[in-house]
């Protein structure tokens, strides 16, 4: 049986790589004496499955992750007792047993179904945007506006000219936002809200829209100035409507 | 929250910043205003390798439970991070409160290999502490040296105010109480360091003067103060089953180089191999409970989750009950899908019995360290591995499904002629010969063979502490006779042959018997920008011969001649347990060629009894009874 569980991670732990996160979570199962099944062989190791990767100096009210249990508490359980061998930084708040896959069907993994992600960028203080807030916000409303938005989009084959502007789906001022969200916050109040592409197919990096945005109103760009949260990640549901991976 | 030392701009910039923030699973918390003593505790490298040290999780451990003191952690800030503290000029700071080392009371700096030296000065300098200890202030902390490089400090004796000789269980208590002690009637820095030369094995290094004779040999090495002892005695903690041990150990988030829970099985080596310095600082051998063992991993398992745990020892075939803790950990260990790394064993039915259990066959291989190639020399070195089983471990393993072996040697070991160098290749040859005794259709693939020689670097309290070392030529020379002969063997397409650089050997035997006009060598290869010798990509040996020039030292003295048995040593004021006339007699034993039985079969009389313990100790209380 799988579960799935939605964890935050803020503080000190941004600075810990997806790769050591997933080792992290394989101790803290252990930890948590979970029955988490393993794999065959000499070195056997637990079948997990994380959702999105988050970039390091990243932090996030909603990672998830897919781990197969060969006996499951009931969902409070597993919560509690994961909670109680965690580190400050690292904090799970909702647990979901999957569902099983029917037969002959493939089985999905919370990598395969994201499809978007809410995130909060916010200028750290100590840093300045050169434009006062008001201004600035008008500036990205009219940079939202523009038809294409075109980046040099690096990857493994080189750099590539790519249209930015489908990949981000909404943007603004306001947000939903849990109060107890682990975000940072800042004096100076500079934030903006993105929802982006996230997932295999296609994926766009928030630090990528703000950097345009800059390019776009003639601002210079500094790649420490920003503290991008993660607030949420989605799947398209039946009727193709963005729903959180544990709804 | 919790507020680093470093800002998000620098820790995104350098490599791994998990390095310098803490926090990891395990770390102890405790309020630094609610307590009477800091304590840093420094591995001087990098986090991955300090972090590895089972040492100074014990120590961790240990000062942590006195509700007096809040230990800390240190490591060496890598390069990248070592120009970014100076360029902004930011002081060095422990993990755990993030606050910096130089408002510690103590700054405990293991010393676990001579190649680290120039990153202890680096410490220094970063937390901004003057690296001599004649320049500190009554702010700075109370700079101690410790672990296997203590047992010669004299090469780094100008830069710390103390050393504790010895294993760290014993005496701890006592110098953290004279400290309170001393602040409590205003003593200053000099008045604590004189109350701490009473406690047995410590070294306060000012307490003593050194005269040198014309040719640099030492004349006296007399204490200049009544505090401090002509001798000091190495500590030892005899019951190991009831001691201080990490049951919570730390789990970094980062990948450590020993990556898993380690149960230290035993101290102490029975052997008596004579290259070997921790054979001999070690005695006498004592064993933990098995018994105690079992609960430990069990419960260090828990408190971590870590996936693999390792047994720890210098000599894990020795453990009298090895054969009960491996299989108990074998059982218990796969319920929970926790592997054991297994120690290297002496090949036998055991060994491969365990090795098929926990291992690939196809993937994992053999390893044997006769580190001699010939018969007589592995006598002179009293290592007690014979051909004979050697061969026989190895066709017992090919038949088993093995094809691959490890085999270690050193070159440069005294009394050593070219055909104990030719008979390395011999050696590796007839292993592979015995693979293909098997019939064809059994073999698994072709037989892979690895020779690794390291240059052999003559230590303090070994029976080899008199002898010359050979210079950088004569180890190539003999690597290439070595590589020559290979090439003649048969079987020399399945023979892979790696050597050691010959260059950081050097300087390790010159810092091994090494004395105090060395430190304005160390200090001058520090500051030409010296750092991480032990890593071969930042290892400058011009620098260093540089500085050597500098303080007009020549290496030549420390390593390039046979010391006289009556000369005067740097480390002669160490009383490590064995003697000097046991070394003395093993010395002329291995000239020889004879061997001496190990402490199991016979006791040699080495000295160590005096602590009350070890197999011959047993043995003799047991006739008295």
């Amino acid at each position: 049986m799988t579960i799935r569980i939605r964890f935050r991670k803020y503080g000190i732990m941004k600075f810990i790589g997806h790769l050591d996160v997933m080792r992290f979570f394989q101790k803290a199962i252990r930890r948590a004496e979970l029955n988490v099944v393993y794999s065959q062989g000499f070195s056997p190791h637990q079948v997990m499955s994380f959702a999105a990767p988050l970039g390091v100096g990243l932090t996030s009210d909603a990672e998830y992750l897919d781990v197969e249990l060969s006996d499951i508490p009931s969902p409070e359980e597993v919560l509690a007792r994961l909670n109680a061998v965690m580190p400050e930084g690292f904090c799970v708040n909702a647990c979901q047993i999957l569902p099983e896959t029917p037969p002959n069907t493939r089985k999905e993994n919370a990598m395969s179904i994201v499809s978007a992600a809410d995130y909060i960028v916010s200028l750290k203080d100590g840093y300045q945007t050169g434009l006062a807030r008001e201004e600035w916000r008008s500036q990205f409303c009219r940079f939202m506006e523009s038809d294409r938005i075109e980046i040099l989009k690096k990857s493994k084959k080189g750099t590539k000219q790519t249209d930015i502007r489908p990949m981000i789906y909404e943007s603004g001022f306001s947000w939903q936002e849990n109060p107890d969200s682990v975000r940072e916050r800042y004096e100076n109040g500079l934030t903006v809200f993105l929802r982006t592409a996230a997932g295999s197919t296609q994926n766009l990096k928030p630090e990528l829209v703000i950097e345009a945005f800059c390019e776009f109103a003639n601002l210079s760009w500094h790649p420490f100035a920003w503290q991008v949260h993660r607030l949420e990640l989605y799947r398209h549901n039946a009727s193709q409507a963005f729903e959180p991976l544990i709804p | 929250m919790k507020k680093l030392a470093l800002s998000d701009e620098i820790l995104l910039t350098i490599e791994k910043p998990a390095r310098y923030i803490g926090g990891e699973v395990n770390e102890v918390k405790k309020d630094p205003s609610e307590v009477e003593i800091r304590f840093c505790m420094c591995f001087p490298d990098v986090y991955e390798v300090g972090h590895s040290h089972l040492g100074i999780q014990i120590l961790y451990d240990m000062f942590n439970k006195r509700n007096d003191t809040y230990c800390e952690r240190v490591y060496s800030p890598w390069v990248d991070l070592d120009r970014i503290l100076r360029e902004k000029n930011i002081s060095l700071f422990a993990l755990e409160s993030q606050d910096p080392v130089k408002e510690f009371d103590f700054l405990g700096i293991t010393l676990q290999y001579e190649m680290c030296y120039t990153n202890v000065l680096q410490i220094l300098d970063l937390s901004g502490i003057p690296i001599y200890a004649r320049d500190r202030t009554e702010e700075d902390p109370i700079v101690i040296g410790g672990g296997p490089c203590a047992y010669n400090p004299e090469p780094i004796a100008d830069f710390f105010d103390c050393f504790y000789i010895g294993e760290g269980e014993t005496v701890y208590d006592r110098v953290l109480e004279e400290y309170k002690e001393n602040r409590r009637v205003h003593g200053s820095r000099r008045d604590y360091l004189e109350r701490i030369a009473r406690i047995e094995g410590i070294y306060v290094p000012a307490l003593y003067d050194v005269d040198y004779n014309p040719d640099h040999t030492i004349r006296s090495f007399v204490p200049n103060h009544p505090n401090a002892s002509p001798m000091i005695r190495k500590q030892v903690q005899m019951d190991l089953s009831h001691t201080y041990y990490p049951e919570r150990p730390i789990v970094p988030y980062i990948k450590a180089v020993q990556d898993r829970v380690v149960l230290e099985i035993q101290r102490g080596c029975i052997r008596g191999c004579r290259f070997c310095q921790a054979g001999m600082i070690y005695r006498p051998v004592r064993e933990r409970d098995v018994e105690y063992l079992k609960g430990m991993a069990s419960s260090m398992l828990a408190s971590t989750g870590q996936e693999e745990i390792s047994l720890g020892s210098l000599s894990s075939s020795d453990y009298s009950a090895l054969p009960d803790l491996v299989y108990y950990l074998i059982e218990e260990l796969g319920k929970k899908g926790v592997n054991l790394s297994l120690p290297s064993l002496r090949i036998d039915a055991f060994a491969l019995d365990v090795m098929s259990k926990v291992q690939d066959i196809r993937k994992s291989s053999l390893t044997f360290a006769p580190e001699a190639g010939s018969q007589r020399l592995r006598d002179v070195i009293n290592k007690g591995l014979s051909e004979e089983s050697i061969l026989k471990g190895a066709a017992d393993a090919f038949a088993g499904g093995w094809n691959k072996v490890k085999l270690y040697f050193m070159l440069g070991l005294p009394t050593e002629t070219e055909e104990d160098i030719e008979g390395i290749a011999v050696l590796a040859d007839q292993i592979a010969r015995e693979y293909y005794v098997i019939p064809k259709d059994k073999r698994n693939g072709r037989v892979s063979i690895t020779a690794s020689t390291s240059f052999f670097v003559p230590k303090p309290f070994t029976p080899f502490q008199w002898v010359r070392m050979c210079t950088a030529e004569e180890f190539l020379q003999k690597k290439d006779v070595l590589r020559r002969k290979l090439m003649e063997q048969l079987n020399y397409k399945s023979i892979r042959y790696n050597w050691h650089d010959a260059e950081v050997s050097i300087l390790e035997g010159v810092l091994a018997r090494g004395d105090r006009r060395l430190s304005g060598v160390i200090y001058n290869t520090n500051k030409k920008g010296c750092l991480y010798d032990s890593w071969s990509e930042y290892f400058h040996y011009d620098r260093w011969m540089e500085a050597f020039q500098e303080n007009d030292v020549d290496i030549d003295f420390y390593i390039h001649r046979e010391r006289a048995l009556d000369e005067t040593l740097p480390w002669d004021f160490i009383d490590a347990g064995v003697t000097k006339e046991f070394l003395i007699r093993e010395y002329r034993r291995a000239q020889e060629g004879k061997v001496t039985p190990n402490c199991k079969k016979a006791c040699s009389g080495c000295g160590a009894m005096v602590f009350h313990g070890g197999v011959c100790y047993e043995e003799r209380k047991g006739d008295s009874v």
